[in-house]
């Protein structure tokens, strides 16, 4: 049997997953203070314009994008099989053109701002 | 000793009569510190002959005594009648087909065992005179964990996604080619990876986890397939996008 | 004479529900359909952000609606899901040998706990929270 390419899209699930267990929590308080009615500041315009202009803020910004995304895809595509759905390569293509996408929309943001 | 009415449901199947398995209750005096096994071997001595089940060692070293007690993954030589209650339902590991009453049909884990092959696989010849493999204690360290695996297939009827997907290579067989793949002596690991690392092998594995927490061993074959799938991730970047470190 | 073994069918729609532990692994994994939302959400705050100030302003007033407010607590309940099962995981999938020995599954552990919460922290503060 020949070595398996799963490989590389676990390897962008478990990076992921380490990701956005260290961050995910505390990114949700911050974008949920809003409907309590606190903005934080880095959530006003000028603040997040400038963390996002310097190159190390817009790479982590497009970092824990996609790689939440590909977190979520891959793990989504086990999760159907688990309830049942066994049609595991459409399920496979549809996941992970969705992140691909995604990811490339982030990049293009990224390099719009 | 104190004895106790002990309740049994076992799982009943005879291939030769039966459509499909049924349940039968048994009742016996027990004395409180027999295990499910010797239960069962009282049964089969005054009760009923024709009960059919694997046990061999009776102290959890031979592996084959594996049987589902109330819907949980147990070697039955190690289950006590004292920590259960009411009437216990004694079935064949689940996931596996059934030959006859509590016996299944192991063929395909025996089969899954070979092809990734479980022993010392020699890197270059040594001359006898050159003396031992010598190992330190932290090398022997390293894999001792998963030498500690009897092939009781309790991780197989634990694990779901081997009921779901037959073909996967499963926890134990993965667990111990990960076991030589450590072993400082051994030089088989690309051989295994052959069969590991495909998509019949750790890739089948969702990190249910339920087979370390059945392993009466505490082998941990769980934390096993989650290492063979980093190291396969990190081989696999090495082969695709650095050609120049292929080895 | 030829006998037949009896295969036992795994319910296909309905097996996790036969085990606790079962449950509780399909709640894990269900938890990267809310990860996979937020991440969502960060794509389109991104792009409102490229698109300017009136975009991103009008993002934030709809961050402000109850109903961010349920999709928020859904996510954050189980992102917090997803942390937690993913440290207490760690030491099996990443153990760390020292000479004889293991570094104790504890202090692996803990020690993704304790960078989590002062990562938390400084993020709250670098983000003028407090």
């Amino acid at each position: 049997m020949a070595k398996s390419d799963k490989a590389l899209v676990w390897g962008l699930f478990a990076a992921g997953g380490t990701v956005t267990a260290f961050v995910t929590p505390v990114l949700v308080v911050l974008t949920l203070l809003p409907a309590l009615g606190v903005l934080p500041d880095v959530l006003t315009y000028d603040s997040l314009r400038a963390f996002a202009d310097a190159t190390l803020g817009r790479l982590a910004i497009v970092a824990i994008v996609v790689l939440s995304l590909w977190h979520a895809a891959h793990r989504l595509r086990i999760t159907l099989h688990d309830f049942g759905v066994r049609a595991d390569y459409a399920v496979a293509v549809v996941v992970y053109v969705a992140a691909a996408v995604g990811s490339l929309a982030a990049g293009w943001y990224a390099l719009a701002l | 000793m104190s004895q106790r009415l002990v309740e049994l449901e076992v799982l009943r199947f005879n291939p030769e009569t039966d459509a499909e398995p049924t349940f039968q209750r048994y009742a016996v005096e027990c004395p409180e510190e027999w295990v499910v096994l010797d239960a069962l071997n009282h049964i089969k001595e005054t009760v009923d002959p024709t009960l059919s089940y694997r046990w061999s060692c009776h102290m959890a070293v031979c592996g084959s005594c594996g049987m589902m007690i109330n819907g949980e993954p147990k070697l039955s030589c190690k289950s006590f009648l004292r920590d259960y209650e009411g009437v216990i339902r004694v079935e064949p590991l689940a996931h596996f087909p059934i030959q006859r009453d509590l016996v299944t049909v192991i063929d395909d884990f025996v089969t899954k065992l070979k092809r990734v092959k479980p022993y010392l696989v020699a890197g270059e010849a040594r001359p006898v005179e050159a003396g031992e493999y010598r190992q330190t204690p932290a090398q022997l360290k390293t894999y001792k964990q998963y030498t500690l695996c009897i092939n009781c297939m309790l991780c197989y009827a634990a694990c779901p996604e081997y009921g779901l997907e037959p073909k996967f290579i499963g926890p134990a067989a993965i667990s111990l080619a990960h076991r030589y793949n450590l072993d400082s002596r051994d030089a088989g690991r690309e051989a295994r990876q052959q069969e590991i690392a495909a998509t019949e092998g750790v890739w089948e594995c969702s990190f249910v986890g339920a087979c370390s927490e059945v392993c009466p061993e505490h082998v941990d074959p769980a934390g096993a397939l989650q290492q063979v799938k980093i190291k396969s991730t990190l081989d696999w970047f090495r082969e695709h996008l650095m050609p120049w470190r292929r080895t | 004479m030829t006998v037949k073994p009896y295969v036992r069918a795994v319910p296909r729609y309905t097996w996790f529900l036969a085990h606790s532990r079962y449950l509780r692994y399909i709640t894990r994994e269900v938890t990267c359909v809310f990860i996979g939302a937020y991440a969502f959400l960060m794509l389109v705050g991104l792009k409102r952000l490229a698109e300017g100030r009136e975009a991103w302003e009008a993002f934030v007033q709809a961050l402000a609606s109850p109903a961010s407010l349920v999709f928020h607590v859904a996510v954050l309940a189980f992102a917090l899901y997803h942390t937690t099962s993913w440290f207490n995981v760690t030491p099996k999938a990443m153990p760390i040998q020292l000479g004889d020995g293991f570094v104790p599954g504890r202090v692996i552990v803990g020690a993704h706990y304790a960078i989590w919460i002062v990562l938390s922290l400084a993020v709250l503060i670098l983000a003028g929270v407090f």
